[in-house]
Order: structure tokens, then C-alpha cells, then sequence
């Protein structure tokens, strides 16, 4: 089809979608909708913002306002100067993020593929085995005995990344890109040059299924940086050095001592003139930043995710 | 890379033991996917299949034996209770109190959680600039992408008593009374946990429909135009009825965890307050408060079991019934 073609396609397409769409009244109406609902959901994250950004005396005076009566960023040099926690439980997000994000994709890629291979004998068998879990689990009690008592996880990084690192429904997502994304003929031509299964996957699959990929890695990306209920559960609160930033905004809820009280890496006096009302919203808008920045331009994996999540198990 | 693949001279291979050729499957080519999966395999068994054995906890009278280990404490130092666990659950007073929270609180969420949603996607694909569309659209998937943890915070910002904005605003508006203790406010926050539910899962429900609905053949409406159907009748024929599979499957997902609560919800969000208890005790903040806070394994093992086991039932139940209505729409 020439350019010239596909214009006056467009062309008649835009006229009969003149015909079909809304009065302009009810456009007008429907877009102060949809903007009141968007600010809506803006609206606090920028309060917050704001009084980060205000000054201790400020908030001490008006409260929490949009408009500050001074502004300052003595919390964020306060955060800066006394950083060692706040770094501590910084680096131990990012580093509880990266390798979660890793051990899961491997985890899931892999069965998933193994269970998009039609000629896998034991893929029926697997199949019931990841959909099982999906209709019932053992429940919170079960998983925290084993996890504690047993596996020992109590108190440890990996009580922050394996439990959450495998899911059925992200295998399921895989299992269906691989089917309906991967050619088959590629798989079999590489199998009859001599290629192993691992090889295929690793070397074959893997680079043409970044999108799947992508998306997957995004959903544990955000999952694991949000995450505060495995901290919640498996540490004691006088670990702070395995603290993750979600875990040292709960514990900030209550007491901003904590920052200072607590803490294994102050040295006694140090907590003077702490700016403790805009501190924490400070930490908040530390911990939303990375993901508030990123996910505008990750939504549309986050999409197809979602669009290839919605089939069949 | 597929013509590539074909023009390279292929090489000869003897065939393997077992090995017919390659095409049709060999056993050498399921024992490699196996042991490519092995890993994932062994997760399952020990984060999903070995705390369903776990379930024996909720049966027995758990006494810690110290110094010995779990499996000693639970299956030589613990006697066989049966049901007892169970009726001691029963009793508690607060048991009715959570599992009322639960079941009203999630009932409602399911109905708004498609009303909502799908209301606001077919409004928003009827907007003219597409370009305030996918603003809008971006903005309100954001909460979708934040904690429980910190939308508290969020919340908190404005519900403080002394430096909340809302204090603030209504004493010099001269409404309400003074320093108002929101976080004791149960019949406010009855409602506003409801609020707070749509308003973080509205844009996330919205973009799942909205994908749908720009899946629909445009030339049905075209069609629909032709024989001069409205824009509601539009809608009731021909994006409803499109939309119902899709519905049915977030529809069955809904009603399958109805004995499960958004922990952060009802326990981040709300900061705790003791005086909210009355609507916030549900079943999840049981569990994890019997179990992390009270150390009652006792009771918070049978309370969580007879979640997974009602959670389980109900899944299958649902797809059943949309099987019954619709047999293309079960979710298995």
C-alpha cells in the first residue's frame, strides 16, 4: 500500500469516526472527569513532595501544606550528612531488587519454556504442578514455620528475596509468549544442527523473547521495591543493617527516633537538630522517586503484560 | 534468522540412543528441559508444596520443644488436637468481627472493582484527544505502582490530627470541630477504606479493560452507526458483551481470594489505630497478629488454614458458575 493509499484510508477512518463519537458536550464532560480523576491520584504524591521540601519550622507552624511558608532542603542535606542508615537500607533495596529480579526470571523463563515445548512428556504433569499452588497454598502460618524453623531464613537477605521469587501465573505469562512468539521451526532446525536444550534456550529463545522478558523483569522489579511484608515478617526489628527502605519507612511511622535511637552506625549526639517531620516524608519521596521517575516510560510492557496475562491457565 | 537457519549446509548427526531424530521428542530432550526446570521445581516443592504439608500445624497443639528442632516440637512434642484448634477459634469473639470485615469488605470491592473500571475505560476511549487520554491514564496508574506503606504516609499527610491538611484547611474554613482525631473516626474511615481501595486499583483495572476495548473491531460500530444504534445502545450490544470474557476471568480471580484481605490496606494504611480495630480486623491482620505479635500458633495456623481452604473452594465454585452462564469464559 502506497502513502499515498494509506492516508486516504486514515482519511475515511477519521470521517466515520467523526460519526461515531461523542457529542463534543459530553467530550468536554468526560475529559474534566478523566482530569479531576488524574489529580486526583497526583495530588497527594505532590503534597508530600511539597513538605519535603519545606522547611522544619514550616510544617511545625502551618502543618502539612502545598504552600510552605518557607522552603528548604535541610531535610535531604540532613539525610546526605548522617547518610550511613539511610544509604545502608538504600543500597539494601537496590540490592534485594537486582538479585530478586534476576533468580526470578531465570526461575520462571525456564519452566516456562520447558512447558511450551509440545513434545516435553512431563509437561502435563508440570502444568498441574505450577497450577496447583495457584488454587490453594498452605497459607502464612505454614510457609513462615518452614521458612524459619527450617530453612533457617529467619533474619537473613534470602528470607527477603526466595519467598516471592517464583510465581505460577508469571510462568503462565512466559509459557504463552514462548508459544505464540518463539517459531517452532527455529527450535527444531537448531535441535537437527545439534543444539542442546539449554543451548537453544539460552542462545535461541532468550534474545528474541526480550519483550516477555522485559515485562516480567518489570513486574518484579516494582514487586520487590515495594515489598515491606517479608521484611514484616522475617526480620527482628533490631536488624537494621538488613532493613530494606520500605521496612525503614514502618518503623519511621511511629518513632522518627528510630533514625537515631537504634541505629548501629550513629555516634551518640549526633541527633541534634534533627528536622524530624520533614525527614520522613523526605525518606518517602527518596523511596517513590526511582519508581514515580520510571514507570511512564515501562507502561506499555506493563500493558502487554497485562494483555498476555489475561489467557487461559 | 529463520532463512538463515535453513541455508546453512546442516550437519549430520548420529542419531543418539533414544533418540528418534529430534522432531517428535526424545527422552534426552526431556531429561535437558527437566533438569532446565529442576530449579523451579525445587522451588515449588519447598515454598508452595512443603508449607501445604504444613497445614498439619492448624490440627495439632503446637508446643515448642526448646533445643530440639520444629519437625521434634511439632510432630513428637505436640499432641493431636483434631478440631480443637478450630473450635477455640470459633470462640473468640473476634473471629465473626473478622471474617464479617473480610467477607462485606471484599464483596464490595468486587462490584466496584468491575463497575469502576470498566465505566471509566469506556469513558476514556471515548475521549477525542488521545493525547489527554494517555496523561490522564499515566497519572492514574500511578498509585498501582506504590506501596501500602507509603500511600499511608500519603494518607497521614492529610488525616494527622495537628499537621494534617485537612485540619488545617476545615479550622480555617471554620468547619467541623477543631483538632478532629480522624484515626478514631470509624464511620470516616468505613468508607474511606473503600475509597482508598478504588482509588489505588482503578487505573490498573481501567488500562486491562481499556485493552480490551481497543482490541474490538472498529467496523462493529460502523456497522452499529449504519443502523443508527446510539452510543449507549453502542456500548450496552457491542462493547459490554466483547468486554465479558475478560470481566468473568478478573470476576472469577476476585471472588476466588474473597477470604483474603489487602494486609497493607487494612493494617498500613489505617497506621494500626487501635481504634479502627472494630473494621479493620480482618482475617490476614488475624493471622499476622496472632501469629507475630501473640505467638499463637494455635490459632493463627487454623485461622489461616481454613482461609486456603475456603479461598480454594471458592475459586472453583466461580468457575463453575461462569462456566454455567458462559462455557468459553472459565478461567480453567
Amino acid at each position: 500500500m502506497t502513502t499515498a493509499e494509506t492516508k486516504k484510508v486514515k482519511k475515511v477512518g477519521d470521517a466515520v469516526l467523526k460519526y461515531t463519537r461523542v457529542s463534543p458536550v459530553t467530550n468536554i464532560f468526560i475529559s474534566g472527569l478523566f482530569i479531576i480523576l488524574a489529580l486526583l491520584c497526583l495530588m497527594p504524591a505532590l503534597l508530600v513532595l511539597i513538605v519535603s521540601f519545606s522547611s522544619e519550622n514550616s510544617v511545625l507552624n502551618k502543618g502539612y501544606s502545598y504552600i510552605p511558608l518557607q522552603w528548604s532542603v535541610e531535610s535531604y542535606a540532613y539525610l546526605l550528612h548522617q547518610s550511613g542508615y539511610i544509604t545502608h537500607s538504600f543500597i539494601n533495596s537496590i540490592g534485594i531488587t537486582l538479585v530478586g529480579t534476576v533468580i526470578g526470571l531465570v526461575l520462571c523463563s525456564t519452566m516456562g519454556y520447558a512447558l511450551s515445548r509440545p513434545n516435553y512428556r512431563l509437561r502435563n504433569f508440570f502444568t498441574w504442578f505450577i497450577f496447583i499452588p495457584m488454587l490453594f497454598s498452605g497459607g502464612l502460618v505454614a510457609s513462615y514455620m518452614i521458612n524459619t524453623q527450617i530453612l533457617g531464613m529467619k533474619n537473613t537477605y534470602a528470607a527477603l528475596v526466595f519467598p516471592m521469587c517464583c510465581s505460577s501465573f508469571y510462568i503462565i505469562i512466559m509459557r504463552t509468549f514462548f508459544q505464540t512468539s518463539v517459531p517452532d521451526a527455529i527450535i527444531e532446525s537448531a535441535k537437527i544442527d545439534g543444539a542442546r536444550q539449554i543451548r537453544i534456550f539460552a542462545q535461541i529463545v532468550l534474545p528474541i523473547s526480550l519483550p516477555a522478558i522485559a515485562t516480567i523483569g518489570l513486574f518484579y522489579t516494582f514487586a520487590y521495591w515495594n515489598d515491606w511484608m517479608l521484611a514484616m515478617y522475617y526480620l527482628n526489628t533490631n536488624r537494621q543493617d538488613l532493613f530494606p527502605m520500605q521496612y525503614v519507612l514502618i518503623n519511621l511511622e511511629n518513632n522518627i527516633d528510630f533514625l537515631t535511637r537504634n541505629s548501629q552506625f550513629m555516634t551518640p549526639g549526633e541527633n541534634t537538630n534533627l528536622p524530624s517531620e520533614t525527614v520522613r516524608m523526605t525518606m518517602v519521596v527518596i523511596s517513590v522517586v526511582p519508581i514515580a521517575c520510571s514507570y511512564p516510560f515501562f507502561q506499555k510492557y506493563f500493558i502487554s503484560g497485562l494483555t498476555i496475562g489475561a489467557v487461559k491457565g | 534468522m529463520n532463512k538463515a537457519l535453513t541455508q546453512t549446509p546442516r550437519k549430520v548427526v548420529k542419531p543418539k540412543k533414544g533418540d528418534n531424530g529430534g522432531s517428535t521428542g526424545s527422552s534426552f530432550d526431556d531429561v535437558e528441559l527437566f533438569l532446565l526446570h529442576l530449579p523451579t521445581t525445587i522451588w515449588f516443592l519447598i515454598f508452595c508444596y512443603a508449607p501445604m504439608f504444613g497445614v498439619v500445624i492448624a490440627f495439632m497443639n503446637y508446643k515448642l520443644a526448646p533445643g530440639h528442632s520444629f519437625l521434634y516440637s511439632l510432630f513428637i512434642n505436640s499432641r493431636f488436637s483434631g478440631l480443637g484448634n478450630f473450635r477455640f477459634l470459633f470462640n473468640n469473639p473476634d473471629f465473626s468481627i473478622m471474617l464479617r470485615n473480610t467477607i462485606v469488605y471484599n464483596l464490595i470491592f468486587i462490584v466496584l472493582g468491575v463497575v469502576i473500571p470498566v465505566t471509566l475505560a469506556i469513558l476514556i476511549s471515548q475521549m477525542y484527544s488521545k493525547k489527554l487520554a494517555k496523561v490522564c491514564q499515566t497519572m492514574m496508574f500511578l498509585p498501582h505502582f506504590l506501596s501500602w506503606v507509603v500511600i499511608g504516609y500519603f494518607v497521614y499527610a492529610f488525616l494527622a490530627t495537628d499537621k494534617g491538611l485537612f485540619n488545617r484547611v476545615f479550622t480555617s474554613l471554620g468547619i467541623g470541630e477543631p483538632k478532629h482525631q480522624w484515626y478514631g473516626d470509624v464511620p470516616f474511615w468505613r468508607w474511606f477504606l473503600v475509597f482508598l481501595s478504588q482509588w489505588k486499583g482503578m487505573g490498573y483495572g481501567m488500562v486491562v479493560y481499556l485493552a480490551s476495548i481497543s482490541g474490538i473491531d472498529g467496523e462493529l460500530y460502523e456497522a452499529a452507526l449504519i443502523d443508527g444504534a446510539s452510543k449507549w445502545k453502542q456500548t450496552k450490544y457491542i462493547t459490554i458483551p466483547l468486554l465479558r470474557p475478560i470481566m468473568s476471568i478478573m470476576l472469577i480471580l476476585a471472588v476466588g481470594s474473597v477470604f483474603r484481605s489487602d494486609f497493607g490496606l487494612f493494617y498500613q494504611a489505617t497506621r494500626n489505630d487501635g481504634r479502627l480495630v472494630s473494621i479493620t480486623n480482618t482475617i490476614d491482620v488475624f493471622v499476622y497478629k496472632a501469629l507475630l505479635v501473640n505467638s499463637n500458633i494455635n490459632i493463627s495456623s487454623s485461622s489461616s488454614f481454613l482461609q486456603s481452604v475456603c479461598g480454594c473452594i471458592m475459586v472453583i465454585v466461580a468457575n463453575l458458575a461462569v462456566k454455567k452462564i458462559d462455557p468459553e469464559a472459565g478461567l480453567f
